[in-house]
């Protein structure tokens, strides 16, 4: 069967964001944009089931700006066999971006959809279930163990109070968490390959899909910052200061 | 606005995390509240004690035993014919059933909400907290999650809603659940604790771990937690991590020992009320939002300390 891994064009997750004075969002100039690293777990999770011989092909798939095609070739160069990049300069919304995800599917026909559990821009985590949901399909969200077994898949999920083991019937959605596996560096060879690889290039409008957003972001602000305060000399200051507020 | 809010449950008890979501869910009108589970009236009597709760719906079935998105969406999908706004906990189980519950309804969905501004209006963060977003929605219908840190706990006493029971949708033949490793704990649950002492990757291993922080979380009666670096490491189970991908937690008091401070870190505990960073780097960017920091070796320093209180 086929694997679809939708990756996402990010702010590296080691910058910190700055968010612009006239409050419109976070400036990303020339800020560094990499793949967001759930779905570096995602692309690496179906090289693994490729590799244990359960899933013949992986098609990765974005949404976004032409320069996402960077991200694509870096999940082709991971071991991805094909990209999609659905280009727009528009911000897409997860319920839209899941009904492209929906008509691109309709087209791959995938046995499984490896996605990240959230981006770590918008942190909206929505996007994995909305396609599940919207496909009428099964899904194991914050996975951290996918075990394919015939035409059914175990998958374990990180939940607030541990793991949970759930069984859905295949094709099914899964969205990866940070345990799942530790993705793999490409080499030079493979980033070489890479460039060779297919990478369609489609527009929203190819799939018919309406992306007008539903919600308006009216005001982006920094959250309130901390000062630091003091810093005290030894163990007995800070059993005093700790007394002083009661907690000890 | 007539709202339904999702209880979080484990078929005996309420989880407090669904009276956070009340207090939002009356910012916006009138309080719904569903339980979905099996064998689970006792929670829908907790439920209806709620104050401020006009009515309980209650979905008893073994399909929603486990509360399975594939199950339960549908159910909230026909409840919402006549409630306005779906609200959810920002729990595991909220984060997995209301995205489902969106695209159902052609919503999209405001995850994890600081405040209510008004009718469709509210603040939510982005980029692991270092920015807040403040959206407003144009759908029909509202779904958001709501932050449990951000919002009062509802009173779990003084109402008196009626118990009203709903017929089930039945089981989506999707999914079955197969078992949970749920860790039991005599210590607070992360999200409710006061207190909280919380290691990082300094410790080194899970006996070390268990020998250097849990006899002060011991003697402060304390919530433990962790950052990634140590639960990624297997010091502890990874229902132990605080952070953008974590738990978020808002203690009054947050130990942080051992933990450089990463912005994903911060993410879960910086609207923590005070902050006390233990390190031996006086450079580590926990200093930065520490009401009261301790430049030193931790093997040294909290031993002695929980000796001291
Ligand atoms: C400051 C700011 C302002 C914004 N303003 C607007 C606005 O005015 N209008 C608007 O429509 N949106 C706006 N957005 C939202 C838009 O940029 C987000 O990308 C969108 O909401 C997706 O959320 P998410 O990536 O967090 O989804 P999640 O649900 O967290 O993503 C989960 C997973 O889904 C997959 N996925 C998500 N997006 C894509 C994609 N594009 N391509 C491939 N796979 C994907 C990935 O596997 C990802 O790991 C704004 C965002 C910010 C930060
Ligand atoms: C997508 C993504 C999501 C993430 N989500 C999270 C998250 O939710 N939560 C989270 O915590 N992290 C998260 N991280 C990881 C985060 O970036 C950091 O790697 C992690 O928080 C570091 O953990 P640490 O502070 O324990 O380790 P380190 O950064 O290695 O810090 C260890 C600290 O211990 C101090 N130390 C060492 N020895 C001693 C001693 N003897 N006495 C006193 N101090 C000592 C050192 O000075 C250092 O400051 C995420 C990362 C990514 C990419």
């Amino acid at each position: 069967m086929k694997a679809l891994v939708p990756v996402k064009r990010v702010i590296d997750y080691n910058v910190k964001p700055r968010v612009k004075a006239d409050g419109s969002g976070v400036d990303l100039s020339n800020v560094k944009m990499s793949m967001n690293p759930f779905d570096e777990i995602a692309v690496e999770e179906a090289i693994r089931l490729k590799e244990a011989g359960k899933v013949e092909e992986i098609i990765a798939v974005s949404v976004g700006p032409a320069k996402a095609q960077e991200t694509l070739r870096t999940a082709l160069a991971m071991g991805a066999d094909s990209a999609i990049l659905i280009e727009t300069d528009a911000e897409v919304e997860p319920l839209a971006v899941a009904k492209i995800l929906k008509a691109v599917a309709a087209e791959v026909e995938p046995g499984i959809v490896i996605l990240g559990k959230q981006a770590i821009d918008d942190d909206s985590n929505q996007t994995g279930q909305m396609l599940a949901a919207l496909m009428d399909l099964p899904q194991g969200t914050f996975a951290s163990k996918v075990e394919i077994d015939g035409d059914s898949v175990n998958v374990t999920r990180e939940v607030d109070g541990g793991l949970e083991t759930v069984k859905l019937t295949l094709p099914a959605i899964v969205t990866t968490d940070l345990r799942l596996n530790e993705p793999r560096y490409a080499s030079l060879p493979n980033i070489m390959k890479a460039k060779k690889k297919p990478l369609d290039m489609k527009s929203p409008a190819d799939y018919g899909v309406d992306i007008a957003p539903r919600l308006k972001t009216t005001n982006v602000s920094e959250p309130p910052v901390r000062q630091a305060g003091v810093k005290v000399a030894d163990v007995d200051e800070l059993v005093a200061k700790l007394k002083a507020m009661g907690v000890a | 606005m007539k709202t339904l809010v999702w209880v979080e449950h484990d078929n005996s008890n309420m989880a407090d995390a669904t009276l956070a979501a009340v207090t939002a869910a009356s910012k916006l009108g009138e309080v719904h509240l569903l339980v979905a589970g099996s064998g689970c009236r006792a929670v829908a009597e907790q439920a209806a004690a709620v104050a401020g709760v006009g009515k309980v719906h209650l979905a008893d079935d073994a399909a929603y035993a486990h509360a399975l998105a594939e199950n339960v969406a549908p159910l909230v999908v026909n409840l919402m014919g006549h409630h306005d706004a779906f609200v959810c906990p920002a729990t595991t189980t909220g984060k997995n059933v209301a995205p489902r519950v969106a695209a159902l309804l052609d919503v999209m969905q405001i995850s994890d909400i600081l405040s209510v501004e008004g009718e469709k209006t509210f603040t939510r963060p982005i980029y692991a907290g270092n920015a807040i977003a403040t959206v407003e929605s144009t759908d029909a219908k509202l779904v958001v999650t709501v932050r449990g840190t951000a919002f009062d706990k509802a009173e779990a006493t003084g109402g008196s809603a009626a118990i009203e029971d709903v017929a089930s949708t039945g089981d989506a033949g999707k999914s079955s659940f197969v078992g949970a490793e749920i860790a039991k704990s005599e210590r607070p649950e992360l999200t409710s604790a006061k207190i909280i002492v919380s290691g990082g990757r300094a410790l080194k291993d899970s006996e070390t771990f268990e020998s250097v922080i849990m006899p002060l979380a011991d003697k402060l009666g304390a919530g433990v937690g962790a950052s990634r670096a140590a639960v990624d490491a297997g010091y502890v189970p990874n229902d132990y991590q605080v952070g953008q991908t974590g738990k978020i937690v808002a203690p009054e008091v947050y130990i942080a020992i051992g933990i450089s401070g990463a912005i994903q870190h911060l993410a879960g505990m910086k609207d923590s009320k005070t902050i006390i960073a233990i390190n031996k780097d006086e450079d580590a960017p926990i200093f930065q939002v520490a009401d009261i920091g301790l430049v030193a070796d931790l093997y040294k320093v909290v031993p002695e300390l929980t000796e001291k209180l």
